[in-house]
């Protein structure tokens, strides 16, 4: 049985519609890349995934592990499993990162009918995993990203993931803003938590992160729409022509699917 | 543009009735000290909103009142009542009972040698030389017509003095019961606090109410007069019930080189004015006044500050921080005052407020008067909504919408939390808040809040009615 799968997908913010008919299936074990030029609905795409009420599902269904994932409020997708690395991480003053990992995780545990964790426990778990992505265990005294340099954020996000062992893992533009050390790390950090198990959705503008993080399937979503699918060699192309090519492509065969 | 006293004739026999059971007892400077502040309320009534410092805050329901003053409280309680208000390390719990020491409840500890510590109405008969050097010497009646009925009333209250020197680690918890069950009762405690040069002491003003939730206004006054070099901490926590009128005025008397603290925590009361004025009297004086109110239901907390640098070199910080749902009303009146010769002054002022809901309302209003030349003062305010960005960060993370919720408000009131030292008084505090973020944060439990709160307003009581 497939982990994810969308049909007929049509999403609208503020009345404009984003989203103009999705499909897609992502099996466990997976890794699909989602590419697209900017505005074509790839973040819209992740956020109704993690089901920010901001983006109203016009029609189409989502099912997730079996279940119905647009029923869900965005506290029960994540407990469910599903993860979304944010393109930009939200800064909370006054919440410690370490009270806020431990709040999230023991959610989730409780939701998945697991003990929770202790203060005690719980912190030898975590450096375990802040190990992975060379994090400095003062970011886990400090408020959640308040202050954190682009890459901090970034592996703050993937810290997260690593806690809350999701099934399906959409990372939104994990790239932007990271220096190729930076990005480095933070694809190490993904490329460890690969599993038959777990899926991932890979969001992304440039074709970069997919030399770190090899995808199974690259998909190219223009307008609203997945116009192109196909292996890693898609994005290579993509990097080498640019959108452009492929959203005249698109234009020329749209009256056609009319 | 004072506002009649509706119940002129009910004031001025509480009054007279007052005077005549005291008149045994009562030194004479005392009985003219209470003459004298009852002919300046009754002259000058009570404020309106076309009163400046009166702005926000509607008092017509209030002055239509009868209250009738209460000198003995009915009610009987143990000291198993009072185990809930229970402060954890204080070394003294002072309880009075609708205004008045009851010894028989109150618990002590070892208190260091200088220092004394009783019921206002014994100190006036056996302090002699303190009370007449301090009590009534600051506060201000002419300014305000509260001040001037608490004074006009002035029977019984907190009596602290710390000689030179001597300091109490633990915190001293005063705690005032309000117990009336009947008519709506007036009380009018009057505290004074007096720590000498050098000396240090905690303090914590706590106002509760037991029994029904019928009307009752409490007219608190503080006197606290800090020497040289002195470090003074005084925290006031008003939860009493959602009927309570609480009126409180702290005002403060600084040496040279005195460090006070003030901390503010308005979670109960139907109408809360809380004033803090300290006068930076001495040189290289430290004041901090920190506040944190939350409002919900119709509550309305006004918060009226004034800050007067009245030397050189002295510092003062204001940090408030408000959170206002239902159809709750919060103030924030931030006032300095810099006078010519206090050079050097160093300012600031910063009140922060989260507005939960479409009827809540603040208004924050800094104000301030500068007639010496070299001095810095800054002043900013924030209204702001809970961030929807952060509600669903937290929320794609597992945590429910409730407790996302709590986790922003409490991040929100940590800041306040964050200038209190470690310690019991700030445990207590805490333990406090936490429940009422709670309730806030929870959309269901804050509604019944509010539906249970209309219901008992429709008794004609709603003070938001204007005269």
């Amino acid at each position: 049985m497939s982990l994810l799968k969308i049909r007929n997908l049509h999403a609208e913010v503020d009345g404009h519609e984003i989203l103009k008919g999705i499909d897609l299936t992502v099996n466990a074990g997976e890794v699909q890349a989602i590419m697209g030029p900017n505005g074509s609905g790839k973040s819209t795409l992740a956020q109704v995934l993690s089901r920010r009420e901001l983006y109203k599902v016009t029609a189409g269904e989502i099912t997730f592990n079996g279940k119905d994932l647009l029923a869900m409020k965005p506290e029960e997708a994540a407990c469910e499993g599903v993860f979304m690395a944010f393109q930009y991480p939200v800064e909370i003053p006054g919440i410690g990162n370490a009270h806020f990992l431990r709040s999230a995780l023991n959610a989730v545990r409780r939701y998945r009918g697991l003990d929770e964790f202790d203060a005690m426990d719980f912190l030898p778990y975590f450096r375990e995993k802040m190990k992975l992505l060379e994090m400095d265990d003062k970011l886990l005294s400090r408020s959640v990203n308040e202050g954190f340099s682009g890459g901090e954020k970034k592996r703050n996000e993937i810290l997260q993931m690593a806690v809350l062992e999701p099934k399906l893992a959409i990372l939104d533009e994990t790239d932007s803003g990271l220096d190729i050390d930076a990005l480095r790390i933070v694809a190490q950090g993904v490329n460890a938590m690969r599993s038959p198990e777990r899926a991932m959705l890979v969001v992304t503008h440039y074709q970069r992160l997919l030399n770190y993080i090899v995808p199974d399937t690259v998909h190219v979503l223009v307008d609203g729409r997945i116009v192109r699918s196909g292996g890693p060699e898609l994005a290579l192309e993509l990097e080498e022509k640019g959108y452009g090519s492929i959203e005249t492509e698109t234009r020329q065969a749209a009256p056609a699917s009319v | 543009m004072a506002l009649e006293i509706a119940q002129r004739a009910s004031y001025l026999e509480s009054f007279t009735e007052f005077l005549k059971q005291t008149s045994g007892d009562t030194p004479r400077w005392l009985r003219d000290l209470r003459e004298r502040a009852f002919a300046r309320f009754c002259a000058v009534g009570f404020p309106t909103s076309h009163d400046e410092d009166w702005r926000f805050t509607n008092v017509s329901a209030l002055a239509r009142t009868p209250f009738r003053l209460v000198r003995q409280c009915t009610a009987e309680l143990t000291a198993s009542d009072l185990v809930a208000w229970r402060m954890k390390d204080a070394i003294v719990r002072m309880v009075f009972l609708d205004g008045h020491f009851a010894p028989g409840l109150s618990t002590w500890g070892a208190l260091p040698k200088g220092v004394s510590v009783d019921g206002l109405s014994r100190a006036i008969g056996n302090r002699k030389q303190v009370v007449t050097g301090h009590l009534g010497h600051y506060l201000d009646i002419d300014r305000d017509p509260f001040s001037a009925l608490n004074t006009a009333f002035v029977e019984d209250g907190a009596y602290v003095h710390v000689s030179k020197g001597v300091v109490i680690e633990q915190p001293i918890h005063l705690l005032f019961v309000s117990t009336s069950n009947g008519d709506p009762a007036m009380t009018h405690p009057r505290n004074l606090i007096v720590i000498e040069d050098e000396g240090q002491a905690s303090l914590v003003e706590d106002y509760v109410s037991y029994g029904a939730e019928v009307p009752a206004l409490s007219n608190a006054v503080t006197e606290l007069v800090a020497g040289g070099n002195s470090t003074v901490i005084h925290t006031m926590i008003e939860r009493e019930h959602l009927h309570t009128y609480n009126f409180s005025t702290l005002r403060i008397e600084q040496a040279r080189g005195a460090s006070v603290t003030s901390h503010s925590l308005l979670l109960g009361g139907a109408l809360v004015r809380n004033n803090v004025h300290p006068v930076l009297a001495g040189e290289g004086g430290e004041c901090s006044i920190n506040g944190l109110f939350i409002g919900d239901g119709q509550q309305h907390l006004d918060n009226y500050m004034l800050v007067e640098h009245a030397s050189p070199h002295c510092s003062s910080r204001q940090f408030y921080n408000g959170i206002l749902d239902g159809h709750s009303h919060g103030v924030f009146h931030g006032r300095i005052i810099v006078h010519k010769d206090a050079q050097k002054t160093d300012a600031k002022q910063t009140n922060r407020n989260l507005v939960l809901s479409d009827d809540a309302q603040i208004d924050t209003k800094p104000q301030l008067e500068i007639h010496a030349d070299d001095v810095k003062c800054t002043h900013g305010a924030t209204i702001g909504q809970i961030e929807e960005n952060a509600l669903f960060y937290l929320r794609t993370r597992g945590i429910s919408e409730t407790e996302a919720r709590r986790l922003l408000l409490q991040a929100f009131a940590g800041e306040c939390l964050d200038r209190m030292n470690p310690g019991s008084v700030r445990s207590y505090a805490e333990t406090l808040l936490g429940q009422r973020i709670l309730t806030l944060a929870n959309p269901a439990t804050s509604e019944n809040f509010e539906e249970s709160r209309c219901k008992k307003e429709d008794g004609g009581r709603n003070w938001k009615e204007l005269a």
